[in-house]
């Protein structure tokens, strides 16, 4: 995405506008059963499926636990580090711990179609919109 | 729970630097570790979904520098509806106090997780001064 400031006016007009759809749009939700940040996620689409991808470096898939329920996704689970022991420690930037968030997908899922994939610590969920909330189209006699 | 500790999301820290990239396209600072056991000096980053293929290590003059390129291929035939985090490439570099052997450096990449050891020369060991 190319974002240029040219006219600062639009700029001012673009971010009010902005607000205003965070205001009144309900997606991605903020009613999450567990309020957690972690992990970032970004949410593409994929023809007619949604395509969820997180980066959670650190992460091991059995320390993973990722849940769909209509159209509720939970991703949690636990980062640990362990370096052993008798180190000094010369910089500490990496954090560990555990991890918890829950939010709403725009449509239902398919939950038997859902593929999971975990790859140089990127999770990529493949969730494919379920076929009743699909449009149909109507052949007209 | 034996770790109550809760995962904050931390904000990307974009790259920067005197010189420019001849690469367009954003560049972010790996969160990285460093400790220092008996053996080795121990460097551990942060490269999300860069693959072992696109890491370039480099240890020259005492300064060591590790970049990460991300294939962008794999979201060409993604839109994107909602964003909370954005993607680039990594690069770090960190000047080495102690004496390395270059030749003993090992790196393995799992999970998105660098790890390099660089291992410390034999034949500079801690010297003790007693003072007279």
């Amino acid at each position: 995405m190319v974002t240029r400031f040219s006219d600062p006016f639009e700029a001012l007009l673009n971010i009010q506008h902005a607000l205003d759809r965070s205001r009144f749009s309900d997606w991605p939700g903020r009613s999450t059963s567990s309020h957690g940040s972690y992990p970032l996620v970004n949410v593409f689409q994929l023809g007619e499926d949604l395509v969820v991808t997180a980066e959670i470096p650190g992460v091991r898939k059995e320390d993973l636990d990722i849940s769909i329920q209509r159209n509720q996704l939970r991703i949690s689970g636990k980062k640990s580090i362990d370096y052993g022991e008798n180190i000094s420690i010369h910089r500490q930037e990496r954090s560990a711990g555990t991890f918890d968030r829950t939010f709403n997908l725009p449509l239902e899922i398919e939950s038997d179609g859902v593929k999971a994939e975990l790859q140089d610590g990127v999770l990529s969920l493949f969730l494919p919109r379920a076929e009743k909330d699909k449009a149909r189209s109507i052949r007209i006699n | 729970m034996t770790d109550s500790n809760v995962l904050d999301t931390l904000e990307k820290r974009e790259l920067e630097t005197e010189q420019e990239k001849t690469v367009p396209g954003k560049h972010y600072v790996p969160y990285t570790d460093i400790f220092e056991n008996e053996e080795a000096l121990v460097v551990v980053m942060e490269i999300p979904g860069v693959d072992r293929s696109d890491t370039n290590i480099n240890v020259e003059n005492n300064i060591l520098s590790v970049e990460g390129k991300i294939s962008h291929a794999t979201y060409d035939a993604l839109s994107p509806v909602y964003t909370e985090y954005n993607i680039g490439h990594y690069s770090r570099s960190f000047t080495l106090s102690n004496e390395i052997d270059q030749e003993g450096i090992t790196a393995r990449i799992e999970d998105g997780v660098l790890t390099l050891e660089l291992p410390k020369t034999k034949d500079a060991p801690p010297r003790r001064i007693e003072i007279a």
